[in-house]
This record gives structure tokens, C-alpha cells and sequence, in this order.
């Protein structure tokens, strides 16, 4: 290297081995905060904490207090004293009815995400390269990042009974088709947006996005030679997907399951648009108190799908779902 | 789980429908903002026009809800960037008493029904007898949107190696210089996509705002009212599509901007 | 005055002792390593001198100033880091030329002197590239420029040849000699490669466990190892009863360098129980009454096929007696 002159003049004439501390308040302020480390991040974290904490987990519970009081029904006041007797309500079978059916609505949502979910991130994971992989994973964020009334007014507008659907129904001919699935009880009605199967498409469509992310995570952290390492064992094509590759997409399924179904336990506004004016257990809470007034009935409504929610997750955990999210 | 080998036909099939069933509606809604039919949803559409956007532009329902849900959006998400940075640095930088709680914490806005946030915030608001307003309108997004910006920072926060700073300030740089200098070019980006996402949920946030708003109307809040009842179905169309693009230009960039990394903007909602 | 000094000096994070007790002096202009494996406090002991740490007992002094409760950016002590470190949002000029913008000095004089440093490593020209287009061994330099730039009173350099490949180090570790001796700086330099801290350093520490074992020039911690441990660490050893050797009683210890055992027709008899050729020596391992050996033998010597019988000497003098293990 070459001789340095200057920097060998430390030798000659030498500064100094600490320096004077600077001045300007502000940046003695930061090194105080600085050298005192537990200060600092107490002193970052306490808004969120206080926000979050106080507000948002303090009104939760002062809700979910409101669960154990009941109504009186002659003033239509709330009688702060513990009691059950609103949880009973519960099961009278009008209300038992709301739980099952949104509870039933939720589970065929997210079975029918899973399956319809599975081929896009499958394919998009493995076999997607360069521009269709952008193609992919715009085509997915778009409709996750498009507004979510914008989607169901979509769908309003797709199965409204002069809309495409019925126009394609037609042109295919095949509308005795579309006839017959709309008479089947329960789940037809008079038009697609009138009946079970209109809420159930629609619920599928809005939460597909929430199902395929997660699943694709989860097939990307296969790593390809995994699957070498089965094909150089002797495993078929076919014996891969089923032994190594399905096993380990199954997290990312829960983890996507876990979404559906807890986005459709709560969800009050698509049965309101696209359904029956039978009500779901989102609807039920929102009408409870709103003009019913029956806060601790609303409460006890919300807390059927934290229970449901907080049941599922626990075993979702236990299967280790929680390493897609 | 990369594959060189071409895809079998069927899966093929099965993901590009797949993908034009996501994609198909939304563009049905821009067709629908250019028909002349105006009371109902007739498909196919009798004629095209562009009159409706003139129509639109003239509403002027339309244009207060939209600079609602701007005003709210920008607040949140300001809010947000400053509450969500600061847990982020303080979550990903050091162990502390209650880490995993604030994690915790910070999920649950996002991972509880947007229901119970709303029905929580507004029985806390009438208790602590705070009338509604903008305000509440904020409050409400402001939770959630710290949640969108701490995931971003804290993502790159990880990223950023403990090393940088040390070299920084054994250079001689002291604490606000390492964070101007340093620490900030290198979280930028994340915050500027963190903000973005914040701002757009802001903008389509109903489910929350329809408890905590009174008797103000954010722009979906208008929309929902002309879906239970429709005044002029091609003006909600028009809004719609308008919608749509706004919404999708921030997701871009914010794809654009932490494409680089493990962790792109978006993935997380 | 010596260039950095610890008197007693202990870092312990809560009940682990990463540094204990540790006492040495660095003398000004001194190349010194401090050698030892992972986890041995030599890398603790480097972040005490710049500031990164602060000791839990014991002071140290920097040129004869206290360092206690100095912050890193307060000390004229630069270091160049294991990862480099270099900052990727900067082209090369400006990472070089930190340390001079954050105490203010202009852009033009911090230019002229951030090319000086560039020549100095001889990469003089490189300024507008970016770190990320850098090779591993360009980015060492960089980083070292970016350190020599502040003309610091000591530098600390933390195993900065570890992610380079053979041919590269063997060329680094000569630069950094020829550079430290031009520059007459006080070079820290911590490595866990005794090859490396025998052929660069003026002294050694050899550290384990957060303790000292012992501080001498190369030769003298290779030739006179005062425990078991630098025996074995530094070099490979034979640590081999004292009588057996010939240096002392039986009882101690004494340590035996491999390519001080010849193969002597007129010696002791043993048996080679293995043979393995590496090009620059031979090594045989050797079974002398039961006491296992080895040996190095220079590549034209014959050696003989395991299983058979030979004649192996040394010279007494060679063997040293171990202290305390």
C-alpha cells in the first residue's frame, strides 16, 4: 500500500483520545434517552399502550361485562347485575338459529375458499416465473386492496336477476339449471341475491384473497429440494403432492381458514345486501344495539364467535398454523 | 418449492380461472359505469355513455363524502406512522418486560370481527360521553392503521442490521445524527409503503365506521346507504370505478417500494 | 504511555461472565491481537474499548484518559467491523467519508480526504460505486479506509478477514502489516484464527472463557504456552506427562509441538497408527508405550505405513513444562 504521510501525523502531534462532549439540547436529550435504554422504549411504546390497552381492550371489556347483565324488559332498562339469563337467550330457538346458520354459512365459506384457493396459490408458488408471477400477485392484491363494498356491489350487480349471470345462464342454455338450484329450499330463493347461495358466493369472493396468500406462503417455504429429495426416494408425481407437498400446505390452510371463517362469523353487511332477510349473528348484534337497545344481549351475541374463534385458533396452534401467518 | 417442469393443464386451467373469477367482477363495474340503462342492472348493457361522469361530478353528496374520508384517511394514517414506528423500533430493537404483550396488542384491532372493534369503541365513546365527529371517525381507523405501518417497519426494522447503527455512532455520529443519517434512509421506504396501505384501508374502512361515525358520511358509508337504497345506480357506479383506481395506485407503489425485501407491502392484511 | 489499558476489568450479563477480571496494556504503535475461540470475551473486550459496552467492575483508560460513560461517538477509536458495515443507502465516497461529515467537516475537504483514504487501500477511482457492487475483499477495504479517514488514536478490527477466501486473507493479513507499521497506529485486531494472530501481531492475548491465559509475543506463546489450553489452542500440542517427555516429574505436564518429534532410528520405539498426507508435511499418529502422539514429518521423509514399527526422538529443550492447566 502506499506510504501515508498525513495519517502517520498522528504520531507527531495527537489528538485528543476522547473528545468534549457536544452541545445543542436536543441531541443531549436523545444520548440521555439513550444511555438509559429501558426509559426509551418505554417512552416509545407507552402511547400504543396506552391506546390500545386503555381504549380499545378497556371498552372490549367493559362490552363483554355487558354480556352477563340482562334487560329488563318492562322499562327496556339494562339491570347491572350478574346473571346468565341473557346467555340463556341465546339458546331460544330463534336465536339459536342465527348462531347456527352463520356458524354453518362460515364452515361451507371456508371449505369452499380452500378448494377454490388452492390451484391459484399452487400454481402461482410453483410454477408462476418472471412476469406471471407479478401477473399473480398483483391479479390477488387488487381485489384484497379493492374497497370491499365496491366487491359486494359487483356481485350485486352480477346476480341481480336481469344481470350477467342470468344473461349468460341463457345464452349457454341452460337456464331450467339455474331455475332448479334456485327451488332447492333453504339455500334458493327467488334470485341468486335474494338467497343462501347469493351470500354464500359472495362471502367465498370476498375472502378468497385472505385464503390464498397464506396458502402460497406456505407452499413458497417448501423448498424444491424437499421435493427432489421424495422424487430421488421413488415417490410418484402424484405421491409427492399428497406425502409432502399437501402436509406441509395444510398450516397455511388453517391459517386461511382461520381468516374465513372469522371474517364471515362477523360480517353483518353482505347477508344485509346479498341474502334472505333471515339474520346472521353480525346482523344480530347490530340490530340488538341499535334499535333494541338490548345491549347484553348484543354483547352476548359477540361473544358466540370470540368463543368459536378463540377454540378454533387454539387448536389451529397446535397444529402449528401459526408459522404461516 | 420452485419447479422448472411446465404446469399440468388442468392446474393451469384451474388457476387462471381461478384468478379471472377474482378479477372479473371488478371489471364488470367499469362497464356498468358507462351504460344508459338507469334503473336496474340489465345486462348486456343497452348502449354506452360517459354522461354519468359528468353527473357525478356535479353531486355534491358525493364530493363531501369523498373529502370525509380523505380528511379521515390522512389522519389516521399520520397517526398511525408516528404510534406505529415508534412500537415497531422498540418491539424489534430490544427485549423488554410485556414484549410479547404489545405483539399481542397490536394484533388484535385486525384479528377481532370488525364488529366487536366497532360496538367496543362506540359503547366506550357514549361512557366516556365523547360525541361523535370526526374525531371518533379517526380514532376508530387510527387503531387498525398502526397495525398496517407497525407490520412494514417492523419487517424492516429486522432487516436493518444492529451493525449500521453501531458503525455510525463509533464514526462519531451521536443519536439524532445516527437517526437522520442512518436509521431513516434505511426504514423510508417501509414507512412511505406502511402509510400508503394505512391510508387506503382508511379510505374503504365501513364496518368500523358505521358505529363510530353518527351522523357523518365517509365515502363508503355513502355507498352503503345507495346499496340498501339506490338513488341513481349509475352514479354509484361511477363512484365505484372511481374507487377502484384510487384505491389500486397506493398498492402499487407500495409493491414498487418493498419489492426488494422479504416482506412486500400488503401481504399482511 | 500505553495506547489502551484495563485494570480489573469485568462485563458480566447477569450471571454470565462474558469478561472476567481482565487486566492488560496495549502499547501505542503496537500491533496486538486477541485470539480465542467463540464466545472468550475477545470480541466483548474490543466493544469495551470503542464504547459499545460498558464494564460491570474494573476501568479502562484510552491514552490515559478514563473511558467510563463515554459513548462510542465521543472516542477517537474507529473500528472496522466483521460485517463491514457499510452503509447501503451511500455510494462508496460517502460511506468513507462519514465519520468527517458527522463532525462537520465541508464536503469539499471531506471528499479530498475520503480519495486519500481510497488510495491508501488501493481503491482510489471507486468513490461512485455503491457498497452492494463491491467484492467481499473491496468492501474490507472500504471499510477500513472509512475507519483510517478520522486518524483515530487506536484502530479495532473485528475478525474483518473472516468472510474472505484463503488466498484473499493470506494477501489482507500482509497489507494490514505493511499499512500498520507505515502508519505507526495502535492496531487492535481480534480473530479466532491463531495462524493469523501469530503471523500479523507484535503481542498476543489469548483469551477463554472471559479470562486472560496468557500475553507474549507470537513466539513466546507458541514455544512456552503457559496452560493446557494455549498448548492446544495455539498450534496443535502434544500435552504429555512431564517424565515422558523429559522435562520434569511425573505429575506435570509439559506440551510437545508435533514437528518437533523426528523420526530417529536411534530413538524410542513406537508404533504409527495412522498416516495422512497433506502435501506441505505428513502426519503420523503414533503410539509410543501406550502414549499416544503426533507427529508432523516433512513430506520427503519416509514415512512408514501404519501398523509398522519405528524410532522417534526429541529434542528435550523443545518440550515446555505446563503451569496450571
Amino acid at each position: 500500500m502506499t506510504q501515508a504521510a498525513p495519517l502517520s501525523a498522528t504520531a507527531r502531534d495527537p489528538a485528543p483520545a476522547i473528545f468534549a462532549p457536544r452541545g445543542g439540547l436536543l441531541p443531549r436529550l436523545i444520548d440521555w434517552i439513550l444511555r438509559h435504554p429501558r426509559m426509551f422504549v418505554f417512552l416509545m411504546v407507552l402511547p400504543i399502550t396506552l391506546w390500545l390497552g386503555i381504549v380499545y381492550v378497556g371498552s372490549l371489556i367493559a362490552l363483554l361485562i355487558q354480556s352477563f347483565f340482562s334487560i329488563d324488559e318492562f322499562s327496556g332498562l339494562v339491570v347491572r347485575e350478574f346473571t346468565l339469563k341473557t346467555y340463556g337467550e341465546l339458546l331460544r330457538p330463534y336465536n339459536f338459529d342465527i348462531i347456527l346458520r352463520t356458524v354453518l354459512m362460515a364452515s361451507s365459506v371456508t371449505v369452499a375458499s380452500a378448494i377454490l384457493a388452492f390451484p391459484i396459490a399452487y400454481f402461482a408458488a410453483r410454477y408462476a416465473r418472471g412476469r406471471w408471477k407479478a401477473v399473480f400477485y398483483l391479479g390477488i392484491m387488487l381485489p384484497l386492496w379493492s374497497s370491499y363494498l365496491v366487491k359486494v356491489y359487483a356481485w350485486k350487480l352480477v346476480l341481480a336477476k336481469e344481470g350477467i349471470l342470468t344473461w349468460l345462464f341463457a345464452k349457454l342454455h341452460l337456464t331450467w339449471l339455474l331455475e332448479a338450484v334456485l327451488a332447492v329450499p333453504v339455500i334458493g330463493g327467488n334470485s341468486l341475491s335474494v338467497s343462501y347461495l347469493g351470500t354464500f358466493i359472495v362471502f367465498t369472493y370476498i375472502w378468497l384473497p385472505y385464503m390464498i396468500l397464506p396458502v402460497q406462503a406456505s407452499l413458497e417455504r417448501v423448498p424444491a429440494t424437499l421435493i427432489e429429495a421424495a422424487a430421488d426416494l421413488g415417490a410418484t408425481p402424484r405421491q409427492n403432492f399428497r406425502l409432502v407437498i399437501l402436509p406441509l400446505a395444510l398450516p397455511g390452510v388453517v391459517a386461511g381458514s382461520i381468516f374465513t371463517f372469522s371474517l364471515t362469523l362477523g360480517d353483518y353487511i353482505i347477508p344485509q345486501i346479498i341474502g334472505s332477510s333471515r339474520l346472521f349473528i353480525g346482523q344480530a348484534v347490530y340490530t340488538q344495539q341499535g334499535t333494541a337497545g338490548n345491549i347484553p344481549l348484543a354483547a352476548a351475541f359477540t361473544v358466540v364467535p370470540i368463543v368459536i374463534m378463540g377454540i378454533y385458533l387454539w387448536s389451529a396452534r397446535r397444529m402449528g398454523a401459526f408459522d404461516a401467518l | 418449492m420452485h419447479s422448472d417442469a411446465r404446469a399440468p393443464l388442468a392446474l393451469r386451467l384451474a388457476a387462471f380461472g381461478g384468478l379471472i373469477f377474482l378479477l372479473a367482477p371488478i371489471a364488470l363495474i367499469f362497464v356498468y359505469a358507462f351504460t344508459t340503462e338507469e334503473t336496474s342492472y340489465q345486462w348486456p348493457p343497452p348502449g354506452l355513455t360517459t354522461k354519468w361522469l359528468a353527473v357525478t361530478v356535479g353531486r355534491p353528496d358525493v364530493w363531501q363524502a369523498l373529502g370525509l374520508s380523505l380528511k379521515v384517511a390522512a389522519i389516521s394514517t399520520t397517526i398511525a406512522l408516528v404510534l406505529g414506528t415508534l412500537a415497531a423500533a422498540a418491539v424489534s430493537r430490544s427485549r423488554f418486560f410485556g414484549r410479547e404483550t404489545i405483539s399481542l396488542l397490536v394484533i388484535l384491532p385486525i384479528a377481532l370481527p370488525g364488529i366487536i372493534t366497532g360496538i367496543s369503541l362506540r359503547s366506550a365513546f357514549s361512557l366516556l360521553e365523547i360525541p361523535f365527529s370526526t374525531w371518533t371517525i379517526v380514532l376508530g381507523h387510527a387503531t387498525f392503521c398502526i397495525v398496517i405501518v407497525y407490520n412494514n417497519a417492523v419487517a424492516r426494522f429486522r432487516r436493518t442490521s444492529g451493525a449500521l447503527i453501531d458503525a455510525a455512532m463509533d464514526l462519531g455520529a451521536d443519536g439524532l445524527q445516527t437517526f437522520t443519517l442512518v436509521i431513516l434512509p434505511n426504514i423510508g421506504t417501509a414507512l412511505l409503503a406502511g402509510g400508503m396501505l394505512a391510508f387506503a384501508l382508511s379510505f374503504d374502512e365501513v364496518i368500523v365506521t358505521t358505529f363510530t361515525a353518527g351522523q357523518q358520511t365517509t365515502l363508503p358509508i355513502w355507498m352503503l346507504e345507495e346499496l340498501v337504497r339506490p338513488r341513481q345506480r349509475p352514479v354509484t357506479n361511477v363512484v365505484a370505478m372511481a374507487v377502484v383506481l384510487v384505491t389500486f395506485l397506493p398498492i402499487l407503489a407500495a409493491y414498487y417500494l418493498t419489492r426488494d425485501g422479504e416482506h412486500t407491502a400488503g401481504a399482511e392484511k | 504511555m500505553d495506547a489502551v489499558t484495563f485494570r480489573g476489568v469485568s462485563r458480566h450479563f447477569g450471571p454470565v461472565k462474558a469478561v472476567d477480571e481482565v487486566d492488560l496494556a496495549i502499547r501505542d504503535g503496537e500491533f496486538f491481537a486477541m485470539l480465542g475461540p467463540s464466545g472468550s470475551g475477545k470480541t466483548t473486550c474490543l466493544r469495551l474499548v470503542a464504547g459499545f459496552e460498558q464494564p460491570t467492575a474494573g476501568h479502562i483508560e484510552i491514552f490515559g484518559e478514563r473511558a467510563e460513560g463515554v459513548p462510542p461517538y465521543l472516542r477517537n477509536v474507529n473500528t472496522v467491523f466483521q460485517s463491514y458495515a457499510l452503509f447501503p443507502h451511500m455510494n462508496v465516497l460517502d460511506n468513507v467519508g462519514f465519520g468527517l461529515r458527522v463532525k462537520g467537516v465541508g464536503r469539499a475537504e471531506r471528499h479530498r480526504a475520503a480519495r486519500e483514504a481510497l488510495e491508501l487501500v488501493e481503491l482510489g477511482g471507486y468513490g461512485d460505486r455503491r457498497a452492494g457492487e463491491l467484492s467481499g475483499g473491496q468492501r474490507q477495504r472500504v471499510a477500513l479506509a472509512r475507519a483510517l479517514v478520522n486518524k483515530p488514536r487506536v484502530l479495532l478490527l473485528d475478525e474483518p478477514l473472516g468472510a474472505l477466501d484463503l488466498k484473499l486473507r493470506e494477501q489482507m493479513q500482509e497489507e494490514l502489516r505493511t499499512l500498520q507499521r507505515s502508519l505507526g497506529l495502535t492496531f487492535v485486531f481480534v480473530t479466532h484464527d491463531q495462524d493469523e494472530a501469530l503471523s500479523m501481531a507484535d503481542r498476543v492475548a489469548v483469551f477463554a472463557e472471559g479470562r486472560v491465559q496468557q500475553i507474549g509475543t507470537p513466539e513466546e506463546i507458541y514455544r512456552r504456552p503457559a496452560s493446557r489450553f494455549v498448548a492446544d489452542f495455539v498450534g496443535s500440542s502434544n500435552v504429555i506427562p512431564a517424565d515422558v517427555a523429559g522435562v520434569g516429574p511425573a505429575g506435570q505436564w509439559a506440551s510437545l509441538r508435533p514437528e518437533d518429534i523426528v523420526l530417529d532410528p536411534a530413538g524410542r520405539p513406537a508404533t504409527v497408527t495412522a498416516r495422512a498426507f497433506h502435501g506441505r508435511y505428513t502426519r503420523l499418529a503414533l503410539d509410543l508405550d501406550g502414549q499416544p502422539l503426533t507427529a508432523l514429518v516433512p513430506p520427503h521423509a519416509e514415512a512408514p505405513d501404519p501398523g509398522t514399527a519405528t524410532r522417534v526422538s526429541w529434542d528435550a529443550a523443545r518440550a515446555h513444562l505446563l503451569g496450571a492447566a
